[in-house]
């Protein structure tokens, strides 16, 4: 089964800050983690987003494209990266995803895919 | 109204719906099917001998029964066709594990931390247990239909969310251990109180739940919370004899030679073990409660001090009503009613306290040993008001009988 695991960001956490060791020090956590589920066969996807202000929204309506600035929801709590697991349960998403280091410092919400039919 | 064959296929419930939901993945499906095999057996064996292997049959029967609502449905053939072929195999192999016991690993699904805690129990009760969701609404006291609604939502989240039936890891069996702990005792309480429902069935429900607390037992053997369940179900289950009669046996009447004297030695063992490890927590404190009535020969002989202690001490950790109350008969019975009386009488400001009848009862009895034969009446009436099951209702107007004919 597949996860999407959406790594949210704690405003009121302190998270390191860029240009400080603790920083490359998670960095290389996120590569570690990273690369064990790649390893492992585990790993579909992931990565870093850039933060909301970086967004578009759109929207068709009456066929015609409606574009505006921003995420489509303004949260406190900022969705920073994802992953996507090919893993046998929710238990080892679980597993896989509590080595992620925003585990640690906000949330990671894992969702399972709908398995849609006509996909192996 | 429940046949013998009922009674022996639905002993068998459990069973086979861990055994149907392992291999489809499917708690609802598991159900369906078993329901359906088990009206099958009903109809079926009803009326003559049944069959050598009621399980054997139960299974197989219910195992047909998933295949042909997976083949009906074929709606992920993906993860539909490795299930009809688990399914469809002879003997399935058992997945690796230490101990390999279907309904424990039905019992981890149901107990999972991505489930909405207040569903657990009653999805433990109607999967592993049997009861139906109207048995399960009834003692609840909630709505059937609303019950329905949040099982189904719950069975569909297993599926859909990939909740696996296994147990887990040792690296985190402990703390997954805990909520099922908990779902274990509220089995065990469902079916030691004196609700609504056949008595055989209430009987299973104790049964299971110490076959389940066994198995937890023996899969974390150095975890003295997991020793300290086994061992308070032991210790309780063992005044089952003496207990429950034509109405409920209140503790200070029973006939403690109809006690099982095995499974209070058992119980205690266990706890021993589990004190041996040094690490106090509720159920070994409860344990040690029911082992301390257990020692007494008599109700005189109880060490109300010792369970006075001991209360106190769960109540630091668990300040719950119950406790509370529980910790108020105790100095009652220690120091003496009015003690007892004046905790109860703070309880009675709570919001809860005030809605429970048993909370009442309490009050009643201690108030009729101080002689308040007036105020204890009232407290009777209160309590009966506040609808007790059929038994404790009995036992309650026998009690306010029993005070109004000494009143002049």
């Amino acid at each position: 089964m597949r996860y999407l695991c959406l790594l949210v960001g704690d405003p009121d956490m302190a998270a390191p800050v860029p240009g400080t060791p603790e920083f490359a020090q998670m960095l290389s956590e996120y590569e570690s983690a990273t690369q064990a589920m790649a390893a492992d066969g585990v790993l579909v996807d992931s990565g870093p987003l850039q933060p909301p202000p970086a967004a578009a929204t759109l929207r068709v309506r009456g066929g015609e494209p409606l574009v505006t600035d921003g995420p489509f929801a303004e949260l406190k709590e900022q969705i920073g990266g994802y992953y996507v697991l090919d893993c046998a349960d929710l238990d080892e998403a679980l597993r896989r995803a509590a080595t992620i280091p925003a585990a640690r410092y906000g949330a990671i919400e894992v969702r399972p895919l709908m398995v849609v039919p006509g996909q192996a | 109204m429940t046949s013998p064959a009922e009674i022996v296929f639905r002993r068998e419930w459990g069973r086979a719906v861990a055994i149907v939901a392992r291999l489809t993945g499917d708690l609802g499906l598991a159900e369906d099917a078993v329901q359906e095999a088990l009206a099958a057996a009903v109809g079926r064996w009803s009326g003559g001998p049944l069959p050598s292997d009621p399980a054997g049959w139960l299974i197989a029967v219910a195992k047909n029964s998933a295949l042909d609502r997976l083949r009906r449905e074929a709606r992920r053939p993906g993860k539909e066709r490795d299930a009809m072929l688990r399914l469809s195999q002879r003997d399935s192999p058992h997945p690796p594990g230490r101990i390999a016991d279907d309904r424990l690993r039905l019992i981890f699904a149901c107990c999972h931390p991505a489930l909405d805690p207040g569903i657990r129990v009653a999805l433990t009760l109607r999967a592993l247990c049997g009861l139906t969701t109207a048995e399960i609404a009834r003692s609840f006291l909630v709505s059937e239909a609303t019950l329905a609604q949040r099982l189904v939502r719950a069975k569909r989240k297993i599926r859909d969310a990939g909740i696996p039936f296994r147990i887990p890891g040792d690296d985190e069996l402990p703390e997954r251990a805990g909520g099922v702990l908990r779902v274990v005792y509220l089995v065990f309480t469902e079916g030691h109180r004196a609700a609504a429902g056949p008595r055989v069935i209430r009987d299973e429900l104790c049964d299971e739940a110490i076959r389940l607390a066994r198995l937890l037992a023996g899969l974390c053997p150095e975890d003295p919370e997991v020793l300290g369940l086994l061992a308070l179900l032991l210790l309780t289950d063992a005044r089952r004899g003496a207990r429950a009669g034509e109405r409920l046996v209140l503790l200070e009447e029973q006939d403690r030679s109809l006690w099982d004297r095995a499974m209070i030695d058992e119980g205690t063992r266990v706890l021993d073990r589990a004190t041996r490890l040094r690490c106090p927590g509720p159920y070994q404190l409860q344990a040690a409660i029911a082992a301390c009535h257990a020692a007494a020969e008599h109700p005189g002989a109880t060490d109300w001090a010792e369970i006075s202690a001991l209360y106190a001490a769960l109540a630091r950790r668990e300040p719950t009503l119950v406790v509370q109350a529980n910790r108020a008969v105790a100095v009652a019975m220690a120091e003496g009613p009015a003690a007892g009386l004046a905790i109860l009488d703070e309880l009675r400001e709570d919001s809860q306290g005030r809605r429970w009848h048993l909370l009442h009862a309490c009050r009643a009895d201690l108030l009729r040993q101080l002689g308040r034969t007036a105020e204890a009446g009232e407290a009777y009436r209160t309590a009966l008001a506040l609808d007790p099951p059929p038994a404790e209702r009995e036992f309650l107007a026998g009690r306010l009988a029993s005070i109004e004919s000494r009143v002049p």
